[in-house]
């Protein structure tokens, strides 16, 4: 007994050894400057870093929360997550579902699959800001070809498009995500239950809807939880696509933030807005960490 | 007949998923070495007619005249390369040696941890932008790619500890046992026998990294502005800033910017759908 709480200590040791490089480096580049983003988010401070700061509690979120401004980029942000999400989702399934069924090709498809979501995101952001060029972009080109349109048309600089074409750009890098993990989920599902039900007359669809959909539910919550929380904070493809523009329409809350801080100096205010993000990715946090901590839910 | 027109138009909807992933990158490599009269032409020239290298020698071979970004690039693809080589080098001794700790050696809290961690890695970036900022500007390492290793940690050092426990996980704890009996330490059961399992998990984890770092654009536009640290996804938003007429060398940075992950992701594929699967996510 007493060999045994020893060598119970000695592991103890060890691992703190192990984990401590870790945890110091966590602890000064996560949770420090978390707090003291916090900690300034409670400050006036609007001419740079280096201001004069006064003290204004939440006087900064009450600024944002009455602020029109805001509640535009926070509805923006919630199109784009919705939308771009939503139709991920879809797509991603359907094409998972396309592979499962092995039909010629199948192979290739999920390779190609890999080439999308590899292609840096701000590559992927010039590549299809070209696409979409005013004067020479293949976009009109090719609708011109078709008999589509009968003259190009400036696609980015109409405020109420230019969130849908970002949000296709985002769909070509990220479809592919859903669609590898929802696929690696299909191969694992026991094909017997299926079978059975189709034994017991059940048609195609209601296989699918009763059956397949249900048990693949902790991939899809996965992918969904990953991909909500990517798209909630989206930034790099909006900078590069349309820089925000035109006339605001693509400000997400982000791109918010990135302005009020690095154009404007508004150091308080862009510390209240990066920790409101922050508040919404820790409830996602905790929503992916329950879906995955639920053994029942494991597959 | 039935069967047929399923096949039919199954091998259509695969042929469609097909077009959309490759039209753009085919027009991204076509635009690449088509020059600059054939880009600005229409109707559209699908097809290069007189195809040229020329970009590609302007960014590996610069001569006088060519743009500051096109000169510099292949500066920039050498920082990138430096920064994300060496965050994945750290984050792999220091992330599975804290991952084997939480998962094999009893500690308190081991549990509690992981999900902290966890809760890290989703963290914005742009929520630790600002102190980390005060701080590279008082320690003097702004345009340094020290500051960029620094700060991707803070990503990239809780993802890889959670990738490698999971990998950890699934290894039956008997080995270490039956190496504990034939009288190995701890560090040498995690040296000789767990290390040399966990390979595919490193390779895994290390590549997820790789890709992460290699894809960072937020603390890069921040924190470096000149050559001796800009990053390639830097250098590539310049080019559409500043000089909107050198399309050419724009997708030319991009290909090249897309080589080495797409590469990399293609060469270790099954790693990437298992690690994906294992909950790994990359921009």
């Amino acid at each position: 007994m007493v060999r045994k709480l020893t060598l119970r200590q000695h592991d103890a040791l060890i691992g703190l050894f192990l984990i401590l490089p870790s945890l110091i480096i966590i602890l000064g580049i996560s949770l420090q400057p978390i707090l003291s983003t916090l900690y300034f988010s409670l400050f006036e401070a609007s001419r740079g870093i280096n201001t004069p700061q006064t003290f204004i509690g939440l006087g900064n979120y009450v600024t944002l929360l009455t602020d029109a401004v805001f509640w535009a980029a926070i509805g923006r942000t919630l199109y784009f997550t919705l939308v771009s999400v939503g139709l991920e989702l879809v797509l991603g399934l359907a094409i998972a579902q396309l592979i499962h069924t092995q039909p010629p090709g199948w192979r290739f498809l999920r390779t190609s699959l890999i080439i999308p979501w590899a292609v840096p995101t701000i590559v992927n952001g010039t590549m299809w800001r070209w696409i979409y060029n005013a004067d020479y972009g293949a976009l009109n080109g090719l609708l011109l070809q078709l008999g589509l349109i009968n003259k190009y048309i400036p696609w980015l600089t109409k405020p109420e498009l230019a969130m849908n074409l970002v949000i296709l750009a985002d769909i070509w890098h990220s479809v592919p995500f859903i669609a590898l993990i929802l696929q690696a989920a299909l191969a694992t599902l026991p094909a017997d239950l299926e079978e059975a039900a189709a034994v017991d007359g059940a048609n195609a669809l209601q296989r699918f809807l009763l059956i397949r959909l249900p048990l693949l539910r902790p991939a899809i919550l996965v992918a969904l939880v990953i991909r909500t929380v990517e798209a909630f904070r989206v930034f790099d493809i909006i900078y590069v696509i349309t820089n925000g523009g035109p006339a605001f329409s693509t400000v997400t809350i982000s791109y918010l933030t990135y302005l009020e801080t690095f154009s404007f100096g508004h150091i308080g205010r862009g510390s209240a807005l990066s920790f409101l993000i922050s508040l919404f990715t820790l409830v996602m946090a905790f929503v992916y960490i329950r879906i995955l901590y639920r053994p029942e839910e494991k597959l | 007949m039935n069967k047929v027109l399923r096949t039919l138009i199954l091998v259509m909807l695969v042929a469609l998923v097909l077009l959309f992933i490759y039209l753009p990158v085919a027009w991204l490599v076509i635009s690449s070495i088509s020059t600059r009269a054939e880009l600005l032409s229409t109707p559209i020239h699908w097809i290069p007619q007189q195809p040229t290298l020329q970009n590609y020698l302007n960014i590996f071979f610069p001569s006088q005249g060519v743009s500051e970004v096109a000169r510099t690039f292949r500066i920039t693809l050498w920082n990138s390369f430096v920064v994300a080589s060496s965050v994945t080098a750290i984050t792999l001794v220091v992330g599975s040696l804290a991952a084997y700790a939480l998962i094999r050696l009893r500690l308190p809290f081991s549990q509690t941890m992981l999900i902290g961690i966890m809760g890290t890695r989703m963290i914005p970036e742009i929520s630790l932008v600002i102190p980390l900022y005060i701080f590279a500007s008082r320690l003097r390492l702004l345009n340094t790619p020290t500051i960029l290793i620094i700060t991707y940690l803070s990503f990239a050092l809780p993802f890889a500890i959670w990738l490698m426990a999971a990998f950890f996980d699934t290894i039956p704890i008997e080995l270490e046992d039956a190496a504990r009996v034939d009288g190995c330490s701890r560090l040498q059961t995690l040296a000789r026998i767990i290390l040399p399992i966990s390979a595919p998990g490193l390779v895994s984890t290390g590549l997820f990294v790789f890709l992460t770092a290699w894809d960072e654009f937020f603390f890069a536009l921040i924190f470096t502005s000149t050559v001796a640290a800009k990053t390639v996804p830097v250098a590539i938003a310049e080019f559409t800033g500043r000089y909107v007429v050198d399309v050419g060398s724009m997708m030319t940075g991009g290909v090249l910017a897309a080589i080495p992950p797409v590469l990399f992701s293609l060469i270790f594929q099954r790693y990437i759908v298992s690690g994906l699967t294992a909950g790994a996510v990359k921009g």
